[in-house]
């Protein structure tokens, strides 16, 4: 099975990555084939170059650097002599003399590892048998022995091309401390000796999850910022989702990469309807449906209903089902609420979240009413967890609100904008609890 | 390859333990070095003497200074090690699980410097 998913919005800027490259080639103009070829290359090609130069080595930031003069090489040479008919394998040839030179330059201190790496990549195939080792780049970028804080940032650099300046924007770290941490994680896959390789059957599950994990840590800091002004984040939602793609297409048995791949695409789907054009949260239930991307969510349900047909369920799917079933309220105007509960019921009792169980209650206060919401909640309180979690408090205070007992939500409103770091949502706190009226429609039931 | 596996092992465990325990963990230990010898993995292993046998020195200034004790004063101590040759981290790893040491202790793995 191979799914190929396109990418939506014929307008939007390319999603994919190496836009280091792609800028030092932008003073080009006056030669755009050149250009586009060395931009497709890029796109197409860094990961593979990089995981095919490394692999033996380990050696990710030697790779990197050749791949660096290769592109520096290719932008002196192209708009002279016009793109070459192989870009990768012009650029594969080109890193490959620089990895030589640097081997040789180092010969001295270089151990025999060094030596067969270099025999190694003498003997390599030709370009247009280049082997896609990137999977087990990944797999080594998100190893058990790779901190797990380090592991989203390394995957963007070594498979992608970012470079640290913009990852530390994204993460909230500066460009040096984010730089040194991705030298030390580098280090650490060359000198530990940890492999290039991808996982046996018996332990994929757990290793795949890391990879995971990795993958929608990236999403998820891209997805912080929902206004999208902030160019760094947004793209790397869409960085995100290129890798959850790559992870799907090659290894298109493994359900619950399906399952990251359209709970992603589900989420960039509503990306334009979470703000309203003033920049103000706007919560789900009263998103515009029309900002919606339809083709997204197409993509999210092929994703999900081939994950499905392979059948072992996990994290990733129960929560792109989770999306599946709040986007049929296009179709008919109402979120699968009884669908959501028993998701939800599934998801709690597979990963303990207290999140999911927050969610839970929210959706049976859907189905059932405000009170059977409130005793459902009361239920998540017991995790000591949620006590410092604005979206408990806030759910508490919206069905507080409801029951009538608007003392209490307003008390529950308060510490939910006191928890919030994002103004737009503590603006939009703030404005539900001023909506509140000054006295209770009816007095608290002892639930708050 | 070549992996140090350094074992950290609370020392005061071994005299609470009684004659029975103490041969079966003598065993455990055998038979863990047994099978890294069988696999062709096995290059050196020792047991150390306690750590209130260490003696620990530094020379600052041309000055040196000895102390009795080990160099960390802490629960858990270097107890002994496994030299290991192995193709990479993951089969480093494989083997650290499998070491007695990591269930009742802590096995730390590290790469040696290729000269």
């Amino acid at each position: 099975m191979k799914i190929i998913f396109s990418r939506a919005g014929a307008g939007k800027p390319p999603p994919y990555a190496t836009k280091r490259w792609i800028k030092s080639m932008s003073f080009l103009d006056s030669n755009c084939r050149a250009q586009d070829a060395a931009e497709a290359a890029a796109r197409r090609s860094y990961g593979k170059l990089v995981a095919f130069l490394a692999a033996r080595s380990g050696d990710v930031a030697a790779a990197e650097d050749a791949l660096s003069e290769a592109f520096a090489a290719a932008l002196a040479d192209w708009p002279e002599h016009g793109a070459p008919a192989n870009p990768e394998g012009w650029l594969l040839t080109a890193a490959r003399r620089k990895l030589i030179d640097a081997h040789r330059r180092r010969r001295a201190e270089a151990g025999s590892d060094a030596l067969d790496a270099i025999a190694d990549l003498d003997q390599s195939p030709r370009p247009n048998e280049l082997p896609d080792r990137r999977l087990g780049l990944l797999f080594a970028c998100a190893h058990p022995a790779i901190d797990p804080a380090i592991r989203a940032p390394l995957m963007l650099q070594a498979v992608l091309g970012l470079d640290a300046a913009r990852i530390a924007s994204a993460f909230l770290m500066s460009p040096a401390a984010m730089g040194q941490r991705l030298v030390r994680a580098k280090n650490k896959i060359r000198v530990a000796g940890i492999p290039f390789r991808v996982p046996e059957r018996s332990e994929m599950g757990e290793r795949l999850e890391a990879v995971l994990d990795a993958i929608y840590a990236a999403f998820a800091e891209g997805w912080l910022d929902a206004a999208g002004t902030d160019m760094g984040r947004r793209d790397l939602a869409e960085e995100a989702i290129f890798l959850g793609t790559m992870v799907a297409e090659l290894l298109p048995d493994e359900p619950e990469a399906l399952g990251l791949l359209a709970l992603m695409l589900y989420a960039e789907s509503r990306r334009k309807a979470r703000r309203d054009p003033a920049g103000d949260y706007v919560p789900l239930a009263e998103q515009d449906l029309a900002q919606w991307d339809v083709t997204l969510i197409e993509q999210a349900e092929t994703a999900l209903r081939c994950a499905g047909t392979i059948g072992c369920i996990g994290r990733y799917q129960l929560e792109a089902a989770i999306q599946s079933a709040h986007v049929e309220r296009r179709r008919s105007g109402n979120a699968n609420w009884p669908a959501l509960v028993r998701l939800y019921d599934g998801l709690v009792a597979l990963t303990g979240s207290p999140v999911a169980a927050l969610n839970r209650a929210l959706a049976i206060a859907e189905m059932e009413g405000a009170n059977s919401g409130l005793a459902a909640l009361d239920a998540v309180r017991t995790d000591a967890r949620v006590e410092e979690y604005q979206p408990y408090w806030a759910a508490r205070a919206e069905l507080l609100a409801r029951t009538g007992a608007h003392g209490d939500a307003r008390h529950a409103y308060e510490i939910a904008i006191g928890l919030e770091r994002d103004p737009s949502m503590r603006q939009y706190l703030d404005r539900r609890r001023s909506a509140l009226a000054g006295f209770d429609t009816v007095r608290g039931s002892g639930l708050g | 390859m070549q992996y140090l596996l350094a074992l950290y092992l609370d020392e005061s465990a071994w005299g609470k333990m009684t004659p029975e325990q103490q041969q079966q963990g003598s065993a455990a230990y055998t038979a863990y070095t047994e099978a890294l010898s069988q696999a062709g993995a096995l290059k050196n292993a020792n047991r150390l003497q306690p750590s209130a046998t260490a003696t620990t020195m530094r020379t600052t200034n041309g000055k040196t200074q000895v102390l009795d004790g080990p160099f960390a004063d802490s629960k858990e101590q270097l107890a002994g090690y496994y030299l290991i040759d192995v193709p990479n981290l993951d089969a480093a790893m494989s083997w650290a699980g499998r070491c007695p040491a990591s269930q009742h202790g802590i096995v730390e793995v590290r790469a040696i410097w290729a000269m």
